[in-house]
């Protein structure tokens, strides 16, 4: 008897000798590198896109992105629209858990929600349910946060009202300000659920550690619905600022992936990594902005004679080495549905456009003798230096004495901000979810962020008739009608380049999709 | 000496409050603040923000705040880091900026020291030349430079060591930082006990000492070195204040989780709270090592007396 039990013992030990020794039970740890680390982990506080690729692995929202970016149930298993468009009722996941094992409620997202547009939370996402009832007066202090007009029909049952229809709706709940908090834990711990080992979520993994800028570790969560498929055990996100130090730390096996690049060694990176370098389109636009009610700005043929005479294709390939995309519209290319609509110079070559230009500026009385002075400002980066010094010398054999004023990010955007005096202003806009609105409100009359000041009644009528459009289709083509009118003839925003996605992605990581918003959840995610 | 450390000491205090004052002001004085950022905010949310942060409110009540809230030890909540106040951040970082700074300076230091001995005993022969080309090199190569050159070298080519990452505190991850932030200290320190010692030796009590027949030994270690020494004393205090408030260049090349970042990056972003929390650990460091520098001048020159 004694003999058998040793002897069990004994082979016990050995299999479990043997299945180490094989990596059976081998931890699949991922180093996931981050340009920068989170400003928050809290979901409502959430700023940047650093954060997005972290909240994402941690929390789940009524409804997530797979791998390709596409719109899938999440956090609701089901929901169901009313006949006017208005209301949505979500079915949540059955037995979907909090990382303490409590389950994932309806009333949590009434908490979360409320607590979004709440304006003690002060949340920079507050705008994100916007389309909601009461939503933007709660924000702005007119309305108690309880009157947002979401309900907990029943513990699995949440609905929520909207002032109108509002089809990119879904698409905004993938986005992280949108994801449930618990409730039980923030009423205990206050401000201090964030920290690791307080902080609990719904999504495929949990908080381990968070030291600032070395690394935020997350581990795969038991109590996820889906664990079985999460083929990651731990997930480390790296902040990685010095990009040529990620770029050796790849080198080395310290990093599996990176989501930035040193792209002025674009070429000798080409050479070593060969196709883990992922370049592609993003849902981001680079523009220059006039300052429209200043003269001479304020003519439309002057602004777009400006914009006609600078070489796109000169600014993508020779100072973002490709990794930009020279652009003639300010909605990117990549939304299902939409129809860019280009400037009616974009397909002319470069030599006919300085022609036109120069015509345009001798109309107007510019030329050797009365040359157009023009300062370009922009926030410090050696990339937005080298565009705006390519532009100057293009400007130049027009007549146009370009000056250049640097400024800090805080500066630039402060004055842009305050609409102090300027000509033209660097800016740039990625979008948070994927709509042609997204990029064409920035040039609505009175919109925060519409630097160049621009107004024009036809656009906000446009605008407008496509918030309160009957079908998708109807919208989209009146939003196409608007980016007609206003980027593409009346230049309220010069397009100068979209964005595009800059990974270093190991070979070894299985499941990284490409895709236009740049998302990669690590559930999806498999490493060798 | 008590009751002179305990006068530098209150004597620090209003020098303190100047720094802050100045500092918050300065600071204020900067265009944009906290909240401006390429995806501009609406103005009700801005607002809503401003309010939390105590923003909206009068620049004379704020700075009120801040000093009463300083005197309880309170830094404040970073503005772009929300998740940590101002404390924790210094709690995390400082530490480990204190470690490689310490163990560069120490490094330095002893290394220097001895070369720079060595150097001065064997003056304008090959031994003294080896020491000055490489002070010089030392001294004259950024850390921008060493640190990437470092990397390729021995975590790329060699694998000896890891590229970057502060590996929980783990040794090896410690070589490449405390070595670039080392290397203009050595060299520095080097040439100027070079110089010291120099002179040191060609002073009236040493030749009476020679004259007296003591050893070699007894002479340089025993009597010269401890004259020498002041110079380097007065340059390693200052020095010391640098090196263990960390250095934004090798933190960010090393991805080393220091607070030598924020003094840059947290006036970049206008984080108003963390950079007045690195101006009073900046101020404080610097406050205590001229008075420790003081204190050691009097250990090492017996003309000197604080009564």
């Amino acid at each position: 008897m004694v003999f058998q039990v040793k002897f069990r013992s004994w082979l016990a030990g050995c299999s479990l000798l043997a299945m180490t020794a094989t990596g059976a039970f081998a931890e699949v740890v991922y180093n996931r590198g981050n340009s920068a680390d989170p400003e928050s982990l809290d979901p409502h506080k959430t700023a940047t896109t650093y954060e997005a690729h972290i909240l994402r692995d941690l929390f789940m929202g009524l409804m997530i992105q797979d791998a390709k970016a596409q719109v899938q149930p999440g956090a609701a298993e089901s929901y169901t629209v009313s006949a006017d468009g208005k209301t949505y009722s979500f079915k949540l996941r059955k037995g979907a858990l909090w990382s303490d094992g409590a389950p994932v409620t309806a009333d949590d997202f009434v908490f979360s929600w409320r607590r979004l547009v709440d304006p003690a939370t002060a949340s920079e996402y507050a705008y994100m349910l916007a389309p909601v009832v009461n939503a933007e007066d709660i924000t702005a202090g007119k309305m108690k946060p309880d009157q947002l007009a979401v309900k907990a029909i029943d513990p699995g049952t949440f609905e929520v009202t909207l002032k109108a229809p509002t089809p990119y709706f879904l698409e905004m709940l993938t986005h992280q300000s949108t994801y449930p908090v618990s409730k039980a834990s923030i009423d205990k711990l206050g401000a201090d659920f964030v920290k690791p080992g307080n902080l609990v979520s719904n999504g495929a993994f949990v908080l381990k550690e968070f030291v600032p800028n070395d690394h935020i570790k997350l581990a795969k969560s038991d109590t996820f619905y889906d664990a079985a498929n999460v083929k990651i055990d731990t997930v480390n996100f790296i902040p990685t600022e010095d990009r040529s130090t990620a770029m050796k730390r790849f080198e080395a096996g310290e990093l599996d992936s990176n989501d930035d690049l040193p792209t002025e060694q674009l070429a000798d990176l080409k050479a070593k990594f060969g196709d883990q370098i992922r370049i592609g389109p993003y849902l981001g636009a680079y523009y220059y902005a006039f300052k429209t009610d200043k003269k001479p700005w304020d003519n439309v043929k002057l602004r777009a004679a400006i914009s006609e005479a600078i070489d796109r294709d000169y600014l993508a390939e020779k100072v973002w080495q490709n990794t930009m995309i020279p652009a003639y519209s300010f909605v990117p290319p990549g939304i299902a549905g939409y129809e860019t609509r280009v400037t009616d110079y974009a397909g002319k070559s470069q030599l006919d456009r300085e022609d036109e230009a120069r015509k345009v500026l001798a109309e107007l009385g510019y030329g050797p003798e009365t040359p157009l002075k023009m300062e370009i400002r922009f926030n410090t980066s050696e990339n937005h230096k080298n565009t705006a010094v390519a532009i100057q010398e293009q400007l130049k054999p027009l007549g146009i004495e370009v000056s250049l004023v640097n400024t800090d990010t805080k500066t630039h955007y402060g004055l842009l901000e305050q609409h102090g005096d300027f000509d033209i202003a660097r800016a740039g806009w990625i979008a948070d979810y994927k709509d042609p609105e997204n990029f064409l409100a920035l040039c609505k009359t009175g919109t925060g962020n519409n630097y160049a000041l621009y107004s024009n009644k036809d656009y906000d009528d446009l605008m407008a008739r496509a918030a309160a459009a009957a079908t998708p289709e109807e919208r989209m083509k009146l939003l196409s009608d608007a980016e007609a009118i206003g980027v593409a003839r009346d230049h309220c925003v010069v397009p100068l380049l979209y964005y595009s996605y800059h990974n270093l992605v190991s070979n070894k990581l299985k499941g990284w999709e490409d895709n236009v918003m740049d998302v990669h959840p690590t559930r999806f995610l498999s490493k060798e | 000496m008590l009751r002179y450390v305990l006068r530098r000491f209150l004597t620090a205090i209003p020098t303190l409050f100047v720094i802050v004052t100045i500092s918050f002001f300065l600071m204020r004085v900067a265009p944009g603040g906290p909240f401006n950022q390429e995806k501009g905010l609406n103005p009700v949310i801005k607002a809503n923000l401003e309010r939390v942060f105590h923003l909206d409110q009068p620049l004379w009540k704020q700075y009120l705040l801040y000093l009463n809230n300083l005197l309880h030890g309170d830094f404040g909540p970073s503005y772009n880091l929300p998740d940590f106040t101002v404390a924790e951040l210094f709690a995390d970082g400082l530490p480990i900026s204190i470690q490689l700074g310490g163990s560069a300076l120490t490094l330095a230091l002893l290394l220097g020291g001895l070369l720079g001995i060595i150097a001065a005993l064997y003056q304008n022969k090959p031994a003294d030349y080896a020491v000055i080309a490489t002070a010089t090199a030392g001294s004259t190569i950024p850390a921008f430079v060493i640190a990437p050159l470092f990397q390729l070298f021995f975590a790329l080519t060699l694998k000896w060591v890891p590229v970057g990452g502060w590996g929980d505190g783990a040794l090896i991850n410690k070589v490449g930082p405390v070595l670039t932030l080392m290397l203009p200290q050595l060299a520095i320190v080097a040439r100027l006990m070079r110089g010291s010692m120099i002179e040191s030796l060609r002073s009236h009590h040493i030749r009476t000492a020679r004259a007296l027949g003591l050893s070699d030994y007894s002479v340089v270690v025993k009597h010269a070195l401890r004259g020498a020494l002041l110079p380097i004393i007065s340059y390693a205090g200052p020095a010391a204040a640098g090196l263990l408030t960390g250095s934004i260049i090798v933190e960010s090349i090393f991805s080393i989780p220091g607070v030598g970042r924020y003094f840059v990056e947290a006036a970049l972003n206008r984080d108003y709270t963390l950079v007045m929390g690195t101006v009073v650990v900046i101020a404080l460091f610097t406050i205590v090592f001229n008075l420790v520098v003081d204190i050691l001048y009097a250990v090492v020159d017996p003309r000197v007396r604080y009564d």
